[in-house]
């Protein structure tokens, strides 16, 4: 194992670690006006990175997982399936930020590169094999996401979100750390096959203790019940294209690394962490969809979706199966693209003088001033209540089927009908756009970017995305084929 | 391979819809009709190729282009009478939102052509999830009929009509799930010879049980029906009753029966009671309405009773009325909710006080009325006579007391719809704006006149409509037998008496001795 094929299979996260390097000197040359450039840069190095990617992707799926720096870091089919869609995810919100920053002219170069070293990170959390290169990965996206919730400084919200999230935050990883080190002290290892092997001997108390917490810490990174207190005030304080991010590619690299975690050096235990599982999962989506109903606030609804949706996702990692994995990784894929619909929309919505609008009365009667935007923002909220035949539908499919197969039947047939108390928010967006009256102005027009990046999300959760099921199905299962060995 | 005319079927309305999308409102109304109208072709096209006593599924599509399910199509008698329902209603449906429906025409448009896509798919789909994607969707479009084009209350029925039927259906879901994952197949045909253990039918038995009794709609899940019906505009209400309440009998013919033959007879003192109760509660609250759709709607509660009652009966007679009734009653409900839409659109209000004597200044009107009326009461010669009969019959080899129970409603329906019409029709005419509306124009005729030759025709000569179903219902029955009950009518014949009845014996003898 040299070091030039370790440099390979790390060629995304160390790409991109240059380029945000060399943009970070732009930026502090160049001011404020190079923030265009630094954008357009950034960009094409996250293309850049998701193409090479995709190729790792194809060489794993052929060959064996490629092991880099002595089994830190694998850059298997799994890892390089998260790493697309976060890599895809960033691109997206990228691309819709710089208007919503522009109009209160607090647009920054730091901004794209802050995202650049988060992508790095949240690479490193996908494919981190290791706990010490996951906590270096975890901490790298973290950090960086602290910064970005209060980039505008001038906002009290958004400086007490990011205060909010750095110190809660901080307390998840103190709490992933104490884990890990008490995984650490009854396995003598910190290498996820060594932790396996050791577990497989003797599974102490102490060592449950350990699992318990890392799993605590990851659920909180993941937003799911009952760590999920930090999401709506976040989410809703955060500058909206931030939100949008937060919503997407850390939750992906989070529950990418949660998969893992479970997957690989818990694997032998899957009785111990399942029923922490299954109640976060069931606590998610009812909490979720609860808390959402009386939101006024789109943002901090949006927020409630995401805790509902990871119920979802966990409800296939509960099953615990190969089929379980490739159902968790197609429900990501499909959720990336509703999530970052969902925010573009709202990003679109403003008002003639530019405010942005982000309440139930601002988007009263939406179909008769914007129809596109409004039937766009349908799709979306049946997409994700999960009603046939949008795409949203088949995310929801593939869990539960792998929890059927996996003899969960009551926890599949009590966390759909669960999702049924969901439907009543995602409803009511339809309700408020186009069975009330419009009260107010909207902005007209939309820039381009925007509805090219929603035009594409609302194609694929259409129900033409079903076209796409074959296709998603066999790359989750070559995703999910990384596991093999451990199960 | 022979001409995919379902997938065109379903195509039409497609692209129409997405077509009306852009349209102004003149033109997406010519688009809608000319699109329903092709295919009501299209269905008549069907009816006549349809090989009768041919094989069991026919004009078979298939195609691999989903993971987890296939898109396969096809269609056995049953399928092909509820499709041409369908395709039969749909043109009438946008005939009656020609001049009703004046604010966003396109996207209503659209949204009935959906309904038609998604109708004609849940009965042609051969693939169980493609049909539960079929069933589910219907949801959307039908909220957004119900909440944009709807009454004064529209919210709350809209959303208690998408909350219901959802709840109804996820459990279905994970019942469906379940069987695939056991029989290792989605494919319906296969799925119905399959024998699952008796336990487990049991359990997957009450869950699509959820799911069809909510869309029946039967007692005591029907709430959301009077709801719906009220507040959605007329043509939502024709499809509501017309072909959306069909989905649930369909759903017990095409799945609960002659998948859980077992469970079926362990539960159908479940389904005889709820019936029983429909009939005779919701008649009685249909008595007391004072909203001609409210009462038109709980009647359709009684109409559907008789239908689970019929299913449940697990005999040909029993199955083949369900079948008419369920046909017949689309077409009657369909066309009562037209009349009552042709003097809501003259009046502006459903409360049937607001009536009177209209048959003095709407004697064509009258007519038509006093024709559907009549059918719904089951009056022979009209097609309810023909579908209840039978069921009626049926049922009685079963249960005597279900039979008189469910008879009852018969009378009672009588009673309410004679009392509505009444009211409206007959008498003084209390109020002068309603006296001086005109009578039935062109556009009304064009939808009434077909609705009302069909429910003679069904009732007169009903052979065409149940040639298609026998072979189906026989192979039904035949797959049920073996969980059948015995039945509390034990009709035996009896021994012969030695003589005749009028036979005098001593009499003759007396002749003799003279």
């Amino acid at each position: 194992m040299n070091l030039a094929s370790s440099l390979y299979f790390t060629g995304a996260e160390v790409g991109l670690s240059i380029v945000g390097l060399v943009l970070l000197l732009v930026s502090a040359w160049g001011g404020p006006r190079s923030a265009r450039l630094v954008t357009i840069l950034a960009v094409s190095a996250l293309v850049g990175a998701t193409l090479f990617s995709g190729h790792l992707f194809d060489l794993a799926a052929s060959e064996t997982a490629g092991r880099a720096f002595g089994d830190l870091y694998r850059a298997d089919t799994f890892g390089s399936f998260a790493k697309i869609l976060i890599y895809l995810a960033t691109t997206a919100v990228l691309m819709v930020t710089p208007r919503f920053f522009d109009q209160r002219g607090a647009y920054r170069p730091e901004y794209p590169v802050l995202m650049l070293f988060n992508a790095v990170g949240m690479g490193m959390m996908a494919s981190a094999t290791d706990l010490m290169t996951l906590y270096i990965g975890l901490e790298m996206s973290s950090l960086s996401s602290y910064v970005l919730a209060s980039f505008l400084r001038n906002d009290t919200r958004s400086a007490e979100a990011g205060l909010k999230y750095f110190v809660l935050g901080a307390l998840a990883s103190g709490i992933i750390l104490y884990g890990v080190s008490l995984v650490y002290g009854f396995t003598g290892s910190t290498n996820y096959e060594g932790i396996r092997a050791a577990f497989a001997v003797e599974f102490s108390a102490g060592a449950l203790f350990g699992v318990v917490f890392v799993l605590a810490g990851l659920a909180f990174k993941v937003s799911a019940v009952p760590f999920h207190m930090w999401t709506p005030d976040v989410y809703e304080g955060a500058p909206t294209p931030v939100t949008a991010f937060f919503a997407t590619a850390p939750k992906v690299a989070a529950m990418a690394m949660l998969v893992r975690m479970a997957m690989e050096p818990f694997a032998g235990e899957v009785d111990a962490w399942r029923q922490i599982v299954i109640f976060a999962a069931l606590a998610s989506i009812v909490v979720g969809a609860l808390g959402a109903i009386g939101q006024q606030n789109l943002k901090r609804l949006l927020a409630y979706s995401s805790i509902n949706n990871v119920g979802f996702i966990l409800i296939g990692l509960a099953a615990a199966t190969p089929a379980g994995v490739a159902g968790v990784m197609t429900y990501l894929a499909i959720y990336v693209a509703m999530t970052v619909g969902s925010f573009t929309a709202l990003l679109m919505l403003r008002d003639p003088m530019g405010q942005n609008l982000e309440t139930f009365d601002d988007i009263a009667g939406l179909s008769t001033k914007r129809p596109a935007l409004a039937w766009c923002l349908l799709a979306l909220m049946f997409s994700l209540a999960g009603i046939p035949p949008l795409f949203g539908f088949w995310g929801k499919f593939v869990v539960f089927q792998a929890a059927v197969q996996a003899d969960l039947v009551a926890l599949a047939a009590i966390g759909i009908a669960a999702s049924v108390i969901g439907a009543f928010y995602y409803i009511k967006f339809v309700k408020v756009m186009f069975f009330d009256d419009a009260t107010r102005e909207v902005e007209t027009e939309s820039p381009i970017g925007h509805w090219i990046v929603l035009g594409l999300s609302v194609a694929i959760i259409s129900p033409l995305g079903y076209f796409l099921t074959i296709p998603l199905g066999d790359w989750s299962a070559a995703a999910a084929a990384s596991f093999a060995a451990a199960m | 391979m022979e001409f995919p005319i379902l997938s065109l079927m379903l195509a039409v309305p497609l692209v129409a819809a997405i077509a009306c999308l852009f349209l102004g409102a003149q033109s997406a109304r010519m688009v809608a009709l000319f699109a329903t109208l092709f295919d009501l072709a299209l269905g008549v096209l069907l009816w006549l190729n349809f090989d009768i006593g041919g094989a069991q599924w026919q004009f078979v599509e298939r195609a691999e282009v989903f993971a987890g399910f296939s898109y396969a199509l096809g269609i056995d008698g049953i399928a092909l009478m509820l499709i041409m329902l369908s395709v039969f209603l749909m043109p009438i449906c946008i005939l009656a939102s020609w001049d009703a429906i004046t604010k966003r025409v396109g996207e209503y448009m659209a949204a009935f052509l959906l309904m038609e896509v998604l109708m004609i798919g849940v009965f042609a789909a051969q693939d169980m999830f493609l049909f539960y994607i079929f069933f589910e969707a219907g949801l959307i479009p039908m909220y957004l009929i119900i909440g944009v084009w709807g009454g004064d209350n529209r919210i709350y029925a809209s959303y208690k009509f998408f909350l219901y039927t959802l709840l109804g259906s996820v459990l279905m879901l994970i019942a469906m799930m379940w069987m695939v994952n056991e029989a290792g197949t989605t494919d319906i045909p296969t799925l119905l010879n399959y024998d699952f253990s008796p336990q487990a039918q049991t359990w997957l038995w009450l869950a699509f049980f959820a799911s069809f009794a909510v869309k029946m709609p039967m007692w005591p899940v029907h709430t959301w029906l009077p709801d719906a019906h009220v507040q959605a505009p007329t043509a939502g209400s024709v499809i509501l009753a017309g072909v959306l309440l069909k989905l649930g009998g369909y759903g017990f013919i095409r799945f609960s029966l002659p998948m859980f033959p077992e469970a079926s007879a362990q539960f159908a003192w479940l389904v005889f009671a709820l019936s029983m109760v429909a009939v005779i509660y919701t008649s009685l609250v249909a008595l007391v309405q004072h909203d001609m759709k409210k009462l038109i709607a709980y009647s359709s509660v009684a109409h559907m009773a008789i239908v689970t009652a019929g299913l449940f009966a697990f005999n040909v007679q029993g199955i083949e009325g369900a079948m008419m009734v369920m046909l017949g009653h689309g077409l009657v409900s369909g066309a009562l909710f037209l009349c009552v839409g042709v003097i809501y659109d003259r009046l502006h209000t459903r409360e049937i006080d607001r009536y009177g004597g209209l048959s003095i200044n709407m004697p064509k009107y009258a007519l038509f009325f006093l024709l559907f009326t009549m059918a719904s009461i089951g009056l022979p010669g009209t097609s309810n006579f023909v579908g209840e009969f039978l069921a009626l019959a049926g049922l009685y080899k079963v249960s005597t007391l279900v039979t008189l129970v469910c008879t009852t409603g018969i009378i009672l329906g009588a009673a309410y719809m004679l009392y509505l019409y009444r009211r409206v029709a007959f008498g003084e005419q209390r109020n002068a704006d309603a006296a001086r509306m005109p009578d039935l124009n062109a556009r009304e005729w064009m939808m009434l006149a077909p609705i009302a030759a069909a429910t003679l025709w069904m009732g007169v000569y009903p052979e065409s409509f149940l040639a298609p179903m026998r072979q189906d219902i026989a192979a039904l029955e035949v797959r049920m037998a073996r969980a059948a009950s015995e039945g509390d009518s034990q009709l035996r014949v009896g021994e012969p008496m030695e003589r005749n009845a009028n036979f005098v014996a001593a009499a003759h003898d007396a002749e003799g001795a003279h």
